[in-house]
């Protein structure tokens, strides 16, 4: 759907981002991490033409990005708000419009989406007579209404409220449903396995890894398995004991080994005791810390 | 497909017009004017209280002067009494004012005009001090020809008062128009001040509204469907119609105002005017007539023309800069600091006025209306007195080429400044902007 190829953007001293190569499949709901400052925010501008790259292209869908490009797009930037003086209607309106909407069609699809997400009455308050969460909501039809292709969201739990965060990551996989494609830009990682198929990790201005979430979690196991046993178990052989915990059926365990541990599963086996047996994949989150913090660098998977 | 500058200037307009302040301002606006305009008259018209003065005449120079109008001279015997006396009388007493007039050793007029005290219980008022000033003068100037053995009724027949007429020559010659530089002084004034007024009235609404979209954190959503530079050219040109609507209804209401107030205010000057009627010119009031007349010899169509381009062209170099001011800042407080050096040239051009007027022809008046900053009031200022045409267009093409520059300088900080937050700004950063 989107490809990045070679993209670099400079602010007077710092290197944004630096050749960036992205690529975002069709109807994938993307999970675009890394840490403040890592670039997701320019990239994510370049890809609504807020701003020009100063080097590479986008293509969108198998054409280079195209200024009409934008009413294919929604996006809920991180610094968002409304006019606060709006009526809520006339701003859904409005917007709509500035995305190629006719006033007619507007309408029609406002009162659907107010009438799904119960906010019918807020039609004819004014932005600053509502309530946080009941903007946020505002805010999210605003990005979706005229039904784009592409949504961006850029850091769109921050300020949401808990139950406003639900909605949307319900809506999200909705729409994806449907057919749009997501681009889901975050520096916390706990909704990232929930929602996203596949990711994309910036850090520097550097793209560290990017493929299917599964992949790169497969990638980044490192010979980590846990047990569940009914009695304790003393030796791991060549294994290191990584976490343990005592339950009222058995003993669970993640232990760490080399190879596959084919011997002591076997053993095990034979015991009688083994009841479940597993690989662990690392999380979001560890592959995330460990990339960062080490810096450790993948060659881009095919 | 919708024209996105046609949304946004939309957007502009009616949320503007459909305030209650705009409604506010729009109506009290001509009633501010138009009192501005009516109230000095009536003031003036008025008459003051009256003023009691008590007059301690040593010389007897202007006794038995009874006064005039509102003011009331009464005297103490000169015999009976010194000005210590005299001030204590006063100060115990209701009159306004105490007038000591010594006589000095010789009866010295060169002495006395410089000895004379006026005593009040509060600061006399000009008038009365003009109007005391006014017969001590007379009287002094008549014992000074008397010592000299001139007669002043001789003085009196030969003083001549000169009325000059002035006429303007059209370039051919023949074309003869009445003057009437007083009336033109007022217009130049006065459209000079109102076009000052305008562009910056509105050109801080521009920079109010880009504040507003950049601190409601709406900016970043709405360039994600236009361009910033035409969410720019949208708010300014939205909000310029809202000037042209603001000032059509001003035009409007003020001469409705102005007309039903000088009807039922001054109803006799007007009877008589429509009494003299068309064909009976010889009878019309001659003070009437010298208005119409000079009236006739102001270019409107010139200075009307010249108001609405001047005012647009102003108004939008003007707005293009508070534009990209408004961008750079996250609140309207820290607006100040910046918004002086970009008034500066309307500033001076409005305070340098007289100087124009002074010489509406001169060098200082033609560098300032080609210089396009200060262009808009001063060509104003002068339009009324009638200037060569080639320097109305040579400054209007000066100003039009500014104004395309301008905007696009402002687009481009602009453009960075609308997406930029918690960042102190110095001049020094906004010109880095412009070379992003």
């Amino acid at each position: 759907m989107i490809k990045a190829i070679n993209i670099t953007k400079r602010y007077s001293q710092k290197l944004a981002l630096d050749a960036i190569n992205l690529s975002i499949p069709k109807g994938s709901v993307y999970g675009l991490l890394g840490p403040n400052g890592a670039g997701k925010t320019s990239f994510i501008r370049i890809m609504n033409q807020i701003t020009a790259p100063d080097e590479g292209q986008v293509s969108f869908g198998d054409k280079a990005l195209q200024p009409s490009d934008i009413a294919r797009i929604g996006y809920l930037p991180e610094e968002r708000g409304l006019y606060k003086k709006m009526k809520v209607g006339e701003q859904v309106l409005y917007l709509a419009r500035l995305k190629g909407l006719s006033t007619t069609e507007a309408k029609l699809r406002a009162k659907k989406w107010f009438e799904r997400l119960e906010m019918a009455d807020f039609w004819e308050k004014k932005v600053e007579d509502l309530s946080k969460g009941m903007a946020q909501k505002v805010q999210f039809v605003t990005t979706v209404l005229h039904e784009p292709e592409l949504l961006i969201f850029d850091e769109p739990f921050t300020g949401f409220d808990p139950i406003n965060t639900n909605l949307i990551k319900r809506e999200i996989l909705r729409l994806s449903k449907e057919g749009a494609t997501v681009i889901f830009s975050t520096h916390r990682m706990e909704s990232v396995e929930e929602i996203c198929d596949h990711i994309g990790l910036i850090n520097n201005g550097q793209v560290m890894v990017e493929g299917p979430l599964l992949d790169i979690r497969k990638r980044y196991q490192n010979g980590t398995y846990s047990f569940v046993v009914k009695e304790a178990i003393e030796h791991w052989g060549q294994g290191t004991v990584m976490q343990e915990s005592k339950h009222h059926t058995g003993h669970s365990y993640e232990v760490k080994f080399k190879d596959y541990p084919r011997t002591m599963i076997g053993e095990l086996a034979a015991k009688g005791t083994l009841v479940a047996f597993e690989e662990v994949l690392p999380s979001v989150q560890d592959i995330f810390i460990e990339i960062v913090e080490n810096g450790a660098k993948l060659v881009p998977h095919e | 497909m919708n024209n996105p500058i046609l949304l946004i200037i939309q957007r502009e307009f009616l949320s503007r017009v459909r305030k209650k302040t705009f409604l506010l301002v729009t109506i009290l606006g001509p009633l501010v004017f138009a009192a501005l305009l009516i109230v000095p008259g009536i003031l003036a018209s008025m008459p003051e209280d009256d003023k009691n003065i008590i007059v301690l005449d040593e010389a007897t120079l202007i006794i038995p002067e009874e006064g005039r109008g509102e003011y009331h001279l009464e005297y103490m015997d000169p015999r009976e009494n010194d000005l210590g006396t005299a001030k204590k009388f006063f100060s115990e007493s209701a009159y306004d004012a105490l007038l000591y007039i010594p006589s000095g050793e010789n009866w010295d007029p060169d002495f006395i005009k410089n000895n004379i005290l006026l005593f009040g219980k509060e600061d006399p008022s000009i008038n009365m001090v003009q109007f005391l000033d006014g017969i001590l003068e007379d009287r002094l100037n008549k014992q000074k020809l008397l010592r000299n053995g001139v007669d002043p009724e001789v003085v009196a027949q030969s003083a001549t008062q000169v009325s000059i007429q002035s006429y303007t020559v059209g370039e051919e010659g023949e074309e003869e128009q009445q003057s009437a530089t007083g009336l033109k002084m007022g217009l130049g004034y006065i459209a000079g001040f109102f076009i000052y007024f305008f562009i910056f009235f509105y050109s801080v609404m521009v920079m109010r509204g880009v504040i507003e979209e950049k601190s409601s954190r709406i900016v970043e959503v709405i360039i994600s469907s236009v361009r910033p530079f035409q969410l720019m050219m949208g708010k300014i040109l939205g909000i310029g119609s809202v000037g042209v609507v603001q000032f059509i209804i001003w035009v409007v209401l003020s001469g409705g105002i102005y007309l039903a107030a000088t009807t039922l205010l001054f109803p006799e000057a007007l009877a008589e005017q429509a009494a003299a009627g068309p064909g009976n010119a010889e009878a019309a009031s001659i003070q009437g007539f010298e208005v119409f007349d000079q009236l006739r010899s102001i270019n409107f169509p010139l200075i009307i023309g010249g108001f609405i381009f001047y005012f647009f062209a102003g108004y939008f170099l003007y707005s293009a800069m508070f534009a990209a001011l408004g961008s750079a800042i996250d609140q309207e407080a820290d607006s100040q600091q910046f918004m002086l050096p970009v008034t500066v040239p309307m500033i001076i051009a409005i305070l340098t006025a007289a100087n124009v007027i002074q010489d509406p022809n001169g060098s200082y008046a033609f560098w300032m209306s080609v210089i396009p900053f200060t262009a808009p009031i001063s060509m104003m200022i002068r339009l009324p007195f009638g200037i060569p045409i080639w320097q109305v267009f040579v400054s209007g093409a000066i100003l039009i080429g500014t104004f395309f520059a301008m905007v696009a300088l402002a687009g481009k900080i602009y453009r960075v400044g609308i997406l930029m937050y918690g960042k102190k700004i110095t001049w020094k950063e906004l010109y880095k902007w412009l070379r992003h």
